[in-house]
């Protein structure tokens, strides 16, 4: 595992992974437009240093619960581009097969668990593969993505007293972007500060800038790294900010054009590279080169997707049952 | 060997715990208190507090953890003290059990079983009568099994966590002081449904708790020169519907018998398909035999008087007959 002070390889390594998520959801966003990509469609554009900062400081044994905003969460696992993008295309090679959809990527080779659309509904799942892997003896953690507005949920306070109760090793890891859905967080919540809700438990908590993509992994790596040694649940919010409407369908009428211009000056992505090119850790080739290298993979996966084949009809009854003879 | 129905079930349990270190139990007072039905009593002692989990009252959490334990490789018991309680955990089951591996694109598998009672006549009056297992059997994705015989009550688990799917068990309140015989070939499916009195003159089909009082009606009936096959459908998700199919094509009528509402059934949809796949075998139209519609009383002789009892199944009968 990196550590937040190495060098400038994985600083690149992170912002190229921002770009691709970026990349990605501006070509999804005109695909929807296009109606290649259809039902709902949530972009994290905006967001990307959070699950960036977050994965790069977890290990391969690790599982991973994420909501339906979680194309950059599937990607920045390891999920193929082309993977993720057949799936929005509905397509047969899709990492679901094509029955998720944008907001159902799974992937077994990566302990990635989903793709919740259900808010809150993969809190108790991800305490659940925690205790699973504490009652077989395994040594990884599970790292559990979700809003601000899952903390509302009946489920959030459910899960975070059993987590606590049973001392299971999960990385609750809140996305607070200060909006459920067009509601924002001081109008749903009375406790807005999120950590003293989750201390309540009680657990270790952290807030951390979730702009700040080395801040994210820093924290994330301590907070893992606690996970780990006491084998109890951690606390992690980190703050954002989604530049757009919750999915396709919202007019965003509910926030103040100052609140979004003044949130979009943090841009990670912006950001990001100008403090690398500051500390003279970034050229502007290089900088093209990334961005270049995202395009080009966006462009492929695209492809990928057009080219992939449809399920036929036939087998519309697979996967309800697992078939006799599979574990 | 004489035993009873919470016995048969205890004894289950108790070989999955014992041959398979994958399988823990959880749920409300399933640990020290053992068991709101005593089923579980002794396991804390024996198996210990990891793998008899008493849980805080969280039924929408426990049964989501459990859940997420079968992704990770367990194969958990959920019990969910009565179906009345398990409407505050409806969304982990239909929302994530029954539907992560379809979502999945057949990646994730959720071995869980989740066992909860379920029924009426102990005059515990609106919110804790339900019948609701015609809700669960609604839904693609999960096996739903209503043991109504001792030998089913020690003989559906074990295939229940063989299955690589969520399967839910209905344990009808009612049944865990029965006493009877268990039979020396309990070893059971979770397949078919079952003819527990061969007959000619009528069918009558049902499941759970009113199987008893089925079989009551039926040697009532049979004092009276009528002649009834009962039917167990034991399965309630996939329905056995051939076997439904092979009784009426004998018997020519049909009566269902269901402790649910009549209004959206369980008894409306073995109906249905008797229809569809019988009507020329019918000599009569099918028909129900639900609970009134009306919220389960507490008042005994209000209860009784809602509920399908043998004297109305067996009037019912007649009736069809015109005896």
């Amino acid at each position: 595992m990196t550590t937040p002070a190495a060098g400038k390889a994985f600083a690149h390594r992170l912002l190229a992974d921002m770009l691709r998520i970026r990349r990605l959801e501006e070509k999804c966003a005109e695909l929807y437009g296009a109606t290649k990509i259809r039902g709902f469609l949530h972009l994290y554009i905006g967001e990307e240093a959070c699950a960036v900062g977050v994965l790069h400081a977890l290990g391969p044994g690790d599982n991973i619960v994420a909501t339906y905003r979680e194309h950059g969460h599937a990607l920045v696992r390891g999920i193929a581009m082309g993977a993720i993008m057949a799936e929005m295309f509905g397509k047969a090679s899709g990492c679901s097969g094509g029955r998720g959809g944008s907001m159902h990527l799974f992937d077994q080779a990566t302990r990635f668990y989903g793709g919740n659309a259900i808010v809150g509904g993969g809190l108790p799942l991800a305490a659940g593969l925690a205790l699973a892997d504490k009652m077989q003896g395994r040594e990884g953690i599970t790292a559990c993505f979700f809003g601000d507005g899952a903390m509302a949920e009946g489920v959030f306070h459910e899960t975070m007293n059993l987590a606590a109760l049973w001392q299971l090793p999960v990385l609750f890891c809140c996305e607070n972007n200060f909006y459920g859905m067009g509601t924002a967080l001081h109008r749903a919540q009375a406790q807005t500060d999120l950590c003293v809700k989750a201390a309540a438990y009680p657990m270790a908590t952290a807030k951390v800038d979730g702009m700040d993509v080395l801040a994210v992994h820093a924290a994330t790596l301590e907070a893992a790294a606690r996970v780990r040694e006491e084998g109890r649940p951690f606390f992690l919010e980190l703050q954002t900010y989604r530049f757009r409407a919750h999915s396709m369908f919202d007019p965003d009428l509910y926030r103040d054009k100052a609140e979004i211009e003044a949130w979009k000056k943090r841009d990670p992505v912006d950001t990001f590279p100008a403090r690398l090119r500051a500390e003279g850790r970034l050229t502007d080739a290089e900088l093209r080169a990334l961005e270049a290298a995202a395009e080009a993979e966006v462009a492929a996966a695209v492809k990928f997707a057009e080219a992939a084949p449809l399920e036929p009809v036939e087998t519309l009854l697979r996967d309800v049952h697992t078939p006799e003879g599979e574990p | 060997m004489k035993t009873s129905y919470r016995e048969a079930l205890r004894q289950a349990l108790h070989e999955a715990l014992s041959s398979d270190t994958r399988v823990f139990l959880m749920g409300e007072d399933v640990g020290r208190y053992g068991g709101a039905y005593a089923v579980s009593k002794g396991f804390y002692d024996e198996f210990g507090p990891e793998r008899i989990r008493d849980t805080p009252l969280s039924e929408l959490g426990f049964v989501g953890l459990g859940v997420g334990a079968a992704l990770g490789g367990m194969r958990p018991i959920v019990e969910v003290m009565t179906v009345n309680f398990s409407l505050l955990a409806l969304d982990q089951i239909v929302n994530a059990a029954a539907v992560l591996r379809h979502m999945s694109g057949g990646q994730f598998s959720v071995p869980v079983v989740v066992r909860m009672a379920t029924g009426a006549g102990r005059q515990l009056a609106a919110q804790h009568s339900h019948s609701l297992e015609n809700w669960y059997a609604h839904i693609p994705g999960i096996r739903v099994l209503a043991p109504a015989t001792i030998g089913d009550a020690r003989g559906m688990l074990a295939p229940a966590l063989a299955d690589p799917d969520p399967v839910v068990i209905f344990e009808h309140a009612q049944l865990y002081n029965l006493e009877g015989e268990l039979p020396a070939d309990w070893r059971c499916d979770i397949r078919s449904a079952a003819v527990r009195r061969p007959g000619s003159q009528v069918s009558v089909i049902t499941y759970g708790g009113c199987l008893p009082k089925a079989l009551q009606a039926a040697e009532m009936l049979a004092a009276e020169g009528i002649d009834a096959e009962v039917v167990d459908l034991r399965v309630l998700r996939p329905l056995d519907t051939e076997a439904i199919a092979a009784s009426v094509g004998k018997t020519h009528r049909a009566l269902v018998v269901d402790e649910g509402w009549k209004t959206g059934s369980l008894a409306a949809e073995v109906v249905a398909r008797i229809v569809e796949d019988s009507f020329y075998d019918l000599d009569a139209p099918p028909r129900r035999l639900c609970s009134a519609e009306v919220p389960i009383p507490y008042a005994r002789h209000l209860e009784e008087a809602a509920l399908p009892q043998a004297e109305t199944i067996a009037a019912a009968v007649r009736e069809m007959l015109n005896a």
